[in-house]
């Protein structure tokens, strides 16, 4: 009996070890066409589901990449004073009420369509059509690249964490040293509520009320990449600021009390003292909601746009990982897939490593 | 008359530690009296009662040398050192009790605390149950206390009634050998008093070995004291020899003050 | 000058957390504004099909809740195990690192993993895949939870069960678990809040659809994967009935949140 119980229970620990070894194996295994066709120039590579002649896949690397910013800076000319909706309209088409799986066609691609409607020359018809394998010639092939979603990954991560990083802080150090018990309670319990309201609900919030807002004041779309950024940051704030406002009440009271009775301002023992005490923590804790924000699928996926486009402004709409994987992953087979899956496996090793070595360095448990 | 317990040329090793916490100790206890381990803090005391009735066990890696013999009811002596199944150890853990530093009483009703290690014996009987745990808490004169609250969470109590509970959880168990590892260090001065008395009785159908870093306590509560240091047995003897008449000097040293 | 600049700095810090309030607010705000114009009974007795969000319902809750059947026993092993078995084997810290890397992993990842294994051989989105992702994303949750929670209760109670002679399952099950109660049930009650409010592991596991369905080897309906396709619809009663399920959605977490944290208040000692 106890021998058994105990087995059960080694069992199920290991169970997490075989989940994740599992989750990083099965990624592998459906990103490996991917990986062997694309290689680490995957990485790097703009293009999405562009068609090139095999032959001379070089000389026309430089060519494409020219031809695309080319375009894109046309775009946002064009865009900039008409606010448009129709790239959020056109998401709609995307996500049929019933289950798109067996719809043939490539709705990811309409979305290229809307938003490049008024483009005069644009190399993205064929990529609607490059997309479908069977139209694939012999001696040409599709290029699959992640530079994309990967860089709107950083940024939009990026653009969150310069605006939630301030504003948590603020908060922490408001709720723990400034505000009063009567204050700080409450405003402590909503502040984890918040945290706890599901990442859709942010993402509907900005698609109907903040992205709009935005785009009045910033001009530009009412999707795009600094709005997806500024939402994933108001995402993280709760979770930012609970985690770090812990790690900062955990400075002993003396420590406060010895350097106040030096006649230190607040300011300066919240500089000096507190903030040196729970550095660790507080990286951590910032850490961990970058891994998050990173991650984040849903409270983006409304605002970023979802094309695959470089942002050469702020207001441009791109795209990011988790929305590239949301967004395409239905309708997507064979190669695609299977650079769907490569991403996905890029991200999960992002952030396995980027929360790991948060836990190492900054949080480790005694 | 053979001793209850006999620790023969015991040595202890903590898991991973170089040096052995317990170096070749030899102690007999007697049946039916009070014997009590005297030290400074570190000296191994606490190490060698766990040792009596193997609770380190639960923490694998450790080594032992040696043998304590425990005397069972037919004049057997059994090296409890050998013990390896788990059904044995449950065995000997009932009849060697343990009372602790802290007191331990379960998240359940007071009743429940006592009757818990009764249902482990397989005693079902609900009357009997009953009885049972109204004479163990008579034992620990905690029954006027408590017999109105039976069924109250059993933390609820003051710190000297919950030790009370805790020596009279052990005690329905009927077992041989009490061991208290400071049972009086986290109580006040009026507790401590309960306790003590209800020790002495107890030794009347008990053996007791009782680890305290408190001389006054060993010298009014014990028939033979230990004293330890730094994991070796000093001196062992008759109470009043130990405080009076010491042999060693450092044993006089400790029992004087001058260290400890 | 100092004085200067710490009135400046505490200004500031209020600033921003007034500021982060606000945008809180806003989104509270907006989610029962909106939310409320399409709630109604109709809803609650009617399928997606007839506008209603009865299917939704009972399909997140048909997910979350199976996840949970699974995921809280092995969980709360593996929490048992990392504490009372392994605890400070080398084994037992590199699960605990491994869980906690688990939990903050992207959840969309999870999904594409149990896309890969489940809906890719199966060959069509189906709730045993949704069921799967959320207890992938639930596991490390609980594992957490009850590892930190049998972490609290003194070693001295172990002890004390061990001394009596009672076998270490039986301490675990009648003595620990019961001193650490009303933590885990804390815990579990969080870890399913957050399940339920999942949207991107849903997406293309259990998929959703507008009927009502029984079987969980079929495409599934999820209330969080229908708001999120139905916020774009162009049609405005659709978008307010995405809003109601919004709301209602919220409500139930937040209630779940406050459940667990009364809770904790009320525990004794």
């Amino acid at each position: 009996m106890e021998k058994l119980f105990k087995l059960f229970a080694q069992l199920s620990a290991s169970f997490v070890f075989v989940i994740l070894v599992a989750t990083v194996i099965v990624l592998y295994i459906t990103a490996k066409p991917a990986i062997e066709e694309f290689g680490a120039h995957f990485i790097i590579e703009p293009r999405w589901g562009v068609e090139v002649t095999q032959n001379k896949p070089t000389d026309r690397t430089p060519a494409g990449a020219t031809a695309n910013s080319g375009t894109t800076k046309s775009a946002v000319s064009d865009h900039t004073s008409t606010t448009d909706n129709s790239t959020a309209d056109t998401n709609s088409s995307d996500n049929t009420i019933d289950d798109s799986m067996d719809t043939p066609m490539d709705d990811s691609m309409d979305n290229e369509f809307g938003s490049d409607e008024n483009i005069p020359m644009d190399d993205d018809t064929d990529t609607g059509q490059a997309n479908l394998p069977d139209t694939a010639g012999k001696n040409t092939k599709i290029l699959y690249g992640g530079a994309i979603p990967i860089i709107g990954t950083l940024f939009s991560t990026l653009i969150a964490m310069l605006f939630a990083i301030p504003v948590s802080m603020g908060i922490a150090v408001f709720l723990s040293e400034i505000a009063n018990q009567h204050v700080a309670r409450p405003i402590g319990v909503a502040i984890e509520l918040l945290a706890a309201i599901p990442s859709i609900i942010y993402g509907m919030w900005a698609l109907f009320y903040f992205g709009p807002f935005l785009a009045s004041i910033f001009g530009g779309h009412s999707v795009s990449l600094l709005i997806a950024g500024l939402v994933l940051g108001i995402m993280v704030i709760p979770f930012m600021a609970a985690l770090s406002r812990d790690a900062i009440n955990t400075t002993p009271d003396v420590l406060k009390e010895s350097a106040y009775a030096m006649g230190a301002t607040k300011f300066e023992v919240i500089k000096d003292i507190i903030f040196p005490y729970a550095r660790a923590g507080i990286i951590g804790s910032i850490i961990v909601s970058l891994g998050r924000a990173m991650g984040e699928t849903m409270a983006v996926a409304f605002v970023i746009g979802g094309v695959f486009k470089f942002a050469h402004k702020l207001t441009d709409p791109t795209t990011s990982i988790p929305v590239v994987l949301a967004n395409n992953f239905a309708e997507s087979s064979g190669i695609s897939m299977n650079a769907l899956f490569y991403l996905s496996l890029i991200l999960f090793v992002v952030s396995f490593i980027t929360i790991f070595s948060a836990k190492y360095f900054f949080l480790r448990r005694h | 008359m053979k001793n209850k317990m006999e620790i023969n040329h015991f040595s202890f090793t903590y898991k991973g530690a170089k040096a052995p916490s317990l170096n070749n100790i030899t102690l007999p206890v007697q049946t039916h009296k009070v014997t009590s381990i005297i030290g400074p803090s570190g000296c191994g005391k606490s190490t060698l009662l766990r040792s009596m009735n193997r609770i380190h066990d639960l923490y694998p890696g450790n080594t032992y040398e040696g043998e304590i013999l425990l005397l069972d009811k037919d004049g057997n002596q059994q090296n409890i050192l050998d013990i390896k199944k788990e059904n044995e150890f449950i065995h000997l853990r009932q009849k060697v009790g343990m009372v602790f530093q802290k007191p331990t009483p379960f998240p359940m009703s007071i009743f429940d605390n006592i009757a818990y290690g009764l249902k482990l014996t397989g005693l079902k009987n609900k009357h009997k149950l009953y009885d049972y745990v109204e004479k163990s808490l008579r034992d620990v004169a905690l029954w006027e206390e408590v017999k109105n609250r039976l069924y109250d969470d059993a933390r609820g109590l003051s710190g000297g009634q919950q030790q009370r509970l805790c020596i009279a959880r052990v005690i329905a168990l009927k077992p041989e050998v009490i061991l208290f590892d400071e049972p009086t260090s986290a109580l006040d001065p009026l507790s401590t008093l309960a306790i003590e008395e209800m020790i002495f009785e107890l030794k009347q159908n008990y053996t007791i070995t009782i680890v305290t870093h408190n001389m006054q306590q060993a010298s009014r509560i014990s028939d033979y004291t230990a004293f330890m240091y730094l994991g070796d047995l000093i001196e062992f003897d008759h109470t009043e020899t130990i405080f009076i008449r010491p042999k060693e000097k450092q044993t006089e040293d400790y029992i004087t003050g001058k260290f400890g | 000058m100092r004085l200067l600049v710490n009135k400046i700095a505490i200004a500031l810090s209020s600033l921003t957390a007034i500021l982060g309030l606000i945008f809180l607010g806003w989104i509270l705000i907006t989610l029962i504004l909106k939310g409320s114009t399409a709630l109604s009974p109709y809803i609650f007795t009617h399928d997606l099909v007839n506008n209603g969000i009865r299917n939704l319902l009972w399909g997140q809750f048909v997910l979350a809740g199976l996840a949970s059947a699974i995921g809280i026993p092995v969980g709360l092993l593996a929490g048992i195990y990392l504490q009372e078995y392994g605890n400070h084997t080398r084994y037992a810290d590199f699960i605990r690192d491994l869980s906690d890397v688990m939990m903050s992993a992207p959840s969309i990842v999870i999904g594409t993993f149990i896309y890969a294994i489940i809906v890719i051989p199966v060959g069509h989105t189906n709730g045993w895949a949704g069921i799967a992702a959320l207890f992938v994303m639930m596991l490390p949750i609980v594992v957490r939870t009850t590892d930190d929670m049998l972490s609290l209760v003194p070693t001295e109670l172990r002890e004390a069960g061990i001394a009596i002679g009672a076998p270490k399952y039986h301490v675990i099950f009648h003595i620990i678990l019961k001193a650490a109660k009303v933590g885990i049930m804390t815990g579990l009650i969080l870890a399913f809040a957050r399940i339920v409010g999942e949207t991107a592991p849903l997406l293309y596991t259990s998929g959703s659809t507008i009927y009502m369905e029984t079987s969980l080897s079929q495409t599934f309906p999820s209330m969080t994967v229908s708001i999120y396709n139905l916020a774009t619809m162009p049609d405005e009663k659709l978008v307010a009935l995405a809003w109601a399920a919004a709301l209602i959605l919220t409500i139930a977490v937040l209630a779940l949140n406050l459940i667990g944290r009364f809770l904790i208040k009320d525990r004794r000692l």
